[in-house]
């Protein structure tokens, strides 16, 4: 049943709670980045994937499929399979646990229901999500495949080599978001390693660019929703989606610095303030 | 005797499959006809992709269509299907034990004129320190093409490793299943466990042994992992010393993992022919194989030494 923009408001509320519930619970773990992708991970879970979370198989035949490549992001992505009915929510506590499925990042070894591959080790989402989509095309799929990369992560060589691949075979059943906040661990991507231009660079590749806010709901609903009509027309669709790191958590955004480091006791009271429950945490 | 490389066994095996099962898939990084491929491209064409000169990609688009439940064959030489894609194969394809088949051809010495840089001899060890990987390096045509068949009935990821020279097919009539090694000639002083192109050299070798009245078994060990255990302890109950034999270093290698067992359960006198801490170079496969100490001479002076230290 697709969800109203209230009420997806809610569940971001929610994530945003979990995201830093779960990282302040074992002081690991990287909110700055899950945060800023939560709008997106809530509209694709809860409004946009033609997909089944009570009986999770793991070839995702006739549904859409989405890969996290970006794996360090894992508390967004737990959050979103939860809330979204993959498994218990409860499991949300047990991140990053000895003897748990909620690793640090994700993975299909310990058998946690909407994970379909490992991430962790950047470059690599890209280039699965290929093959998916090749083999929906060998089956008569029409479902498509979503995949979420850092623009740090555009770093890796591998994922140029994915951006070729995509669009010399036509997939367009891919779409690309690629979560443009312009901070990597070391600081900002400008100054690491800087991209110009992004846009060029993938149309260059023959690539279908369009952009959102990452952070404005509505945008986010509006965008997926049109990329999903371009899809079909023989170019991959890439979605260059701006967002703050740390967005929702006042103190978290406007630098590089909560990457990947756990807020204290005072810092969770102050972050779940700024987000009040209406769901109900974990 | 009739020869023909083993490469070839692996593109007329992928054929075949590609005959009976529909969810076998090929992918090349630019390197179909050194790899045999063209059979199947040509025939499945639909089910074959060509990916260009981008292995880490291939191997994570293995992983993809692995995940859509397809049975991936990727195809390229081992140096580039191991130690270039290492992370690639870790974590989409091992930890995420994905049903990919990664299937290596040119691998170690043999590989001949084009030296070290495609030389790989670390591939085997690369390949057999990952959880769940299971490890396959066929000795002839005939067996290559068994394996490559019986893999795509084999659940979860495999390393095949197969070679670029012409070579003797003397396994055709043999059976082959994954993991269970291969009695390829009976003696009771000294047992030979042989791998790869090394299969063929050690038989000889044992010719020229059973001259000088010296009586060596011969096994096959085309499954480096999992390990037949059974099979070489049994062995070496009897002979009391092994030899072992195989186109790769000597750190990582067959030789390797057969010290761990022997050393574990039963430790006995085994001499490795291997290659020693080396990277190889341009020149003949015959020439290298002797230069590097793994000719049919390496395999009998071999031999002797095990025996001399029982």
């Amino acid at each position: 049943m697709t969800k109203s923009i209230e009420e997806l408001k809610e569940y971001v509320a929610q994530t945003r709670r979990d995201i830093v519930r779960m990282v302040h619970g074992v002081q690991s773990g990287h909110p700055g980045g899950s945060l800023g992708c939560t709008e997106l991970l809530t509209v694709l879970y809860q409004n946009v994937l033609r997909h089944n979370p009570s009986d999770f198989k793991m070839d995702g035949n006739d549904e859409d499929i989405f890969i996290l490549s970006n794996g360090h992001i894992s508390p967004v992505y737990y959050s979103a399979l939860a809330h979204s009915g993959y498994f218990p929510v409860a499991e949300l506590g047990s991140f990053r646990k000895l003897n748990t499925r909620l690793q640090g990042h994700p993975t299909t070894h310990d058998g946690l229901p909407g994970v379909r591959i490992a991430s962790g080790s950047l470059g690599q989402g890209l280039s699965v999500a290929c093959g998916i989509a090749q083999a929906k095309k060998l089956n008569g799929d029409d479902k498509l495949v979503y995949v979420l990369m850092g623009d740090g992560e555009l770093q890796e060589g591998q994922v140029w080599e994915a951006v070729m691949y995509a669009a010399h075979n036509k997939m367009d059943n891919i779409i690309a978001t690629v979560d443009v906040n312009g901070r990597q661990i070391d600081g900002d991507t400008k100054d690491i390693m800087g991209f110009t231009d992004l846009r060029s660079k993938f149309e260059a590749f023959g690539w279908n660019v369009i952009s959102m806010n990452g952070n404005d709901l509505a945008d986010v609903e509006d965008t997926l929703s049109k990329a999903g009509v371009l899809s079909g027309n023989n170019q991959p669709i890439c979605i260059l989606m701006n967002t703050e790191m740390g967005n929702g958590v006042d103190f978290m955004m406007g630098s590089h610095e909560w990457h990947g480091i756990a807020p204290n006791d005072e810092q969770l009271a102050a972050a779940l303030a700024q987000n009040p429950s209406v769901i109900g945490d974990y | 005797m009739e020869k023909k490389d083993t490469r070839s066994g692996f593109g007329d095996g992928l054929y075949e499959l590609g005959l009976k099962n529909k969810n076998v898939v090929g992918l090349c990084a630019d390197l179909t006809g050194s790899l045999k491929m063209n059979k199947f491209q040509n025939e499945f064409p639909d089910r074959f992709f060509q990916v260009g000169i981008a292995e880490a990609n291939m191997m994570s688009m293995a992983a993809g269509l692995a995940t859509a439940g397809k049975i991936p064959f990727t195809g390229t030489f081992a140096n580039f299907s191991t130690g270039r894609v290492y992370d690639q194969i870790r974590q989409s394809i091992a930890y995420s034990h994905k049903n990919v088949k990664i299937c290596a051809s040119h691998a170690g010495l043999t590989l001949g004129e084009d030296g070290a840089t495609h030389q790989i001899l670390e591939d085997i060890g690369l390949m057999k320190m990952l959880p769940g990987m299971t490890v396959i390096n066929p000795c002839d045509y005939a067996q290559t093409k068994a394996a490559t068949i019986a893999i795509a009935d084999h659940e979860g990821p495999v390393y095949l490793r197969f070679g670029r020279p012409s070579w003797p097919i003397f396994t055709t009539d043999l059976e082959f299943t994954i993991g269970k090694a291969l009695h390829m000639r009976k003696g009771t002083d000294v047992t030979i466990f042989a791998t790869g192109h090394l299969v063929w050299n050690s038989l000889e070798a044992a010719k020229a042994l059973a001259e000088e009245g010296i009586s060596a078994e011969v096994i096959n060990i085309h499954t480096i992992k999992p390990l037949d255990n059974k099979a070489i302890l049994d062995a070496v109950a009897n002979t009391k010393c092994a030899v072992t034999a195989e186109e790769h270093q000597m750190n990582g290698g067959l030789g390797d993992s057969i010290c761990q067992l022997l050393a574990r359960h039963t430790p006995l006198p085994v001499e490795m022919v291997a290659v020693n801490d080396s990277f190889g170079e341009s020149g003949t496969p015959m020439e290298l194989l002797d230069k590097y100490g793994l000719g049919i001479k390496d395999v009998v002076a071999a031999a002797k030494r095990a025996i001399a230290r029982k």
